[in-house]
């Protein structure tokens, strides 16, 4: 029992790093329809932008070798500084353009950031050593939980909540949630688009910046590609959680997590090697029963 | 002969701009350039494949690659080396291990084993629409990823399977990708190819009109794997040795890219867009590699060609967010009946015609 207890804190705090990188996909995705595959690529940026440009090996800390709150709000204005120049420079010629091109550009975005990162970093994995202090264990009886993990989950639902709040409550919030709904209706009641959607870039930014700090604490090394599963397990959290709806995401989030756990610790030996099969073959089951997702939203189901 | 001249134009046309590339180089007789030029005919027969799929019914799929990957291993197990077969593929039945098939037999697998996956899985997901089958072929293609990762005895694991004959050239390559123009454009104007068609158009209109399109979608899935899969059997024999990561996201977006690039609405965006981020990529890998100009090397820094690459694929995609054929195809005789049926139409007639035109002049520059 209490094995099983550990193995479901696991999952939420796996579950809590996929449902924080899907509710910036699925903002986006929300009003957009782009899946934004450079999503992952913010995130790269951020772990980079806390050291010093160099292609040495050993990472030396810049940004993050700051105080706590200087490096939050450092990193998550260059983050959205990133964010917002991907939407300006390619995203907004695009706005009419098919969902399949939207996606194929984020992916030239995408491709872009890493070998930029790659020029100007190197290709080989850097260590480093940011917040360190976050990553001890807290017992609970018996029970171990990594402090760094109990973070990440509270900052998750929080930032789920202040999210939520937004767009209920505030103004561009409510632009936002009737641009998600009919964009072009949402345009002739005066709603203005490209801050609309400039806003919704500059929040997935500002989420893409918690995650790679939360991350980089855990796994302590970079590299160019290390956003790219975040997004992939992100963009599939989306999809089964139910498209269009944030706390859609946030369940998809932990509901992955919680498949992937489970399956590490309670597959065969002999069979744990094909441990990601397993997950996707229940991710496939998953969709075949509910095809709009677990908690689908009322604008993804199309109307004739 | 006129009319069926007009019909087939498309294909003929295609077929021979890519005939011309392969004898130019072919009399140019540059090793280097046969090799990319082998490897670009390959991918013009796996992204035609993808197009079956993708471009006549709207859905995109992640896991394409996957059937690459399926029929690339089905020729590895029937070609390579009997005595690396017998020490590294122990799970391998006896007639696989201990013969070394022919080019034909390997290729039938090849084109036969992926249909079969793709018929099965295809059957459980084609129902889904949108984003959610695009995620379920994601998810195809991850699982297809790992299993032939860890499925040691008979893949060989995470190290790689050697000893494959390398009997793909230029022409062998040009003759598969021939047959493959031929085979998605005679599905594209075939009744199942249109039916297809209407329901990328309008799900619910086609469905009222009495299509199935779940049914329609699976005949292209399979058809497409077939292609696609082909193009890994081709892949393995040109490069002799295989690893499974080779057929995983990166190929996976590269190749849907060439067809987005070359506008997933037809048979000439697929091929068009194929031979147009090739061209790019051999450009920007002879900037890399430095040009002399006089006696001053110009040389760009290192992995620029893969930045090169996105900047550009975004440029195209700004520009032309149909892609470079705009769904058109290439025509030089007028579309009055051939073609794509459903361009038929009086008023559009004339516009059409221009604007294909204009694509013609621009796909063949």
């Amino acid at each position: 029992m209490i094995q099983f207890v550990q193995n479901l804190i696991d999952a939420l705090a796996l579950g809590s790093i996929y449902a924080l990188t899907a509710l910036g996909i699925g903002l986006l995705f929300g009003i957009l329809r782009l899946i934004n595959f450079a999503h992952g690529d913010m995130i790269t940026i951020g772990a980079y932008a806390l050291i010093v440009p160099s292609a040495d090996v050993t990472a030396r800390l810049l940004i993050g070798s700051w105080t706590p709150a200087a490096v939050i709000i450092a990193i998550s204005m260059i983050v959205v500084v990133a964010a917002l120049i991907t939407d300006a420079a390619v995203f907004r010629p695009l706005r009419t353009a098919s969902s399949p091109t939207l996606m194929i550009s984020s992916f030239a975005v995408s491709y872009i950031i890493q070998n930029g990162i790659l020029i100007f970093y190197g290709a080989r994995p850097k260590a480093v050593d940011f917040w360190s202090g976050a990553n001890v264990q807290v017992y609970i009886g018996e029970l171990r939980v990594p402090l760094l993990q109990l973070i990440t989950l509270v900052v998750t639902l929080v930032l789920m909540v202040v999210l939520t709040l937004f767009l209920r409550r505030t103004p561009y919030g409510v632009q936002m949630r009737a641009a998600a709904e009919d964009f072009r209706m949402a345009q002739y009641l005066g709603v203005r688009a490209n801050v609309v959607i400039g806003l919704a870039f500059a929040i997935s930014g500002i989420l893409a910046a918690a995650v790679s700090m939360l991350y980089i604490t855990q796994s302590g090394s970079l590299t160019h590609q290390m956003g790219v599963p975040l997004a992939l397990f992100a963009f599939v959290a989306v999809v089964v959680g139910g498209m269009g709806n944030l706390t859609g995401a946030v369940v998809g989030g932990f509901t992955l997590g919680l498949i992937v756990t489970m399956l590490q610790a309670y597959l065969p030996s002999d069979l744990r090697a094909f441990r990601d099969a397993f997950a996707f073959v229940v991710v496939i089951l998953v969709l075949l029963i509910r095809p709009a997702g677990l908690l689908p939203a009322r604008t993804t189901i199309e109307r004739v | 002969m006129r009319a069926f001249m007009i019909r087939y134009q498309t294909p003929v046309l295609l077929i021979f701009i890519l005939a011309v590339i392969v004898a130019i180089s072919d009399i140019g007789g540059l090793d280097s350039l046969q090799v990319a030029l082998t490897e670009m005919l390959i991918r013009v027969l796996v992204v035609v494949g993808l197009y079956v799929f993708i471009g006549n019914s709207g859905v995109i799929s992640f896991g394409q690659t996957g059937f690459m990957c399926i029929g690339a291993y089905a020729v590895g197990w029937a070609t390579a080396e009997p005595g690396f077969k017998q020490v590294m593929l122990q799970g391998l039945p006896d007639i696989l291990a201990q013969n070394q098939w022919p080019f034909p037999v390997a290729m039938a697998g090849a084109i036969v084993l992926p249909a079969i996956v793709a018929f099965l899985f295809g059957l459980a997901i084609l129902r889904l629409n949108g984003i959610a089958a695009s995620i379920a072929t994601f998810a195809f293609l991850i699982i297809v990823n790992s299993v032939y990762s860890n499925w040691d005895s008979v893949t060989a694991g995470v190290s790689s399977l050697v000893g494959i004959p390398t009997v793909v050239g230029p022409w062998v390559a040009f003759g598969f990708a021939a047959a493959g123009i031929i085979v998605a454009y005679l599905f594209q104007v075939s009744r199942y190819g249109l039916m297809l068609r209407a329901t990328r158009e309008d799900d619910v209109a086609a469905k009222a009109c009495g299509i199935h399109s779940v049914r329609m979608r699976l005949v292209a899935f399979v058809l497409s794997a077939a292609l696609v899969g082909a193009g890994g059997g081709l892949y393995a024999q040109f490069l002799g040795i295989l690893t499974v990561d080779t057929f995983y996201l990166s190929l996976s977006f590269i190749t849907i890219a060439m067809l987005v690039v070359g506008g997933m609405g037809s048979l000439t965006g697929a091929v068009s867009g194929v031979i147009l981020v090739t061209v790019i990529v051999q450009l920007l890998r002879y900037g890399e590699h430095g040009v002399m100009f006089g006696s001053t090397q110009l040389k760009m820094p290192e992995s620029s060609s893969e930045l090169g690459l996105g900047v550009l694929l975004a440029l195209i995609l700004v520009f032309r967010p149909n892609g470079l054929s705009g769904g058109k195809e290439l025509t030089l005789l007028g579309s009055s009946k051939g073609g794509p049926r459903e361009t038929v139409s009086a008023a559009a007639g004339p516009t059409l015609q221009s604007d294909s035109n204009a694509v013609a002049s621009e796909t063949t520059s």
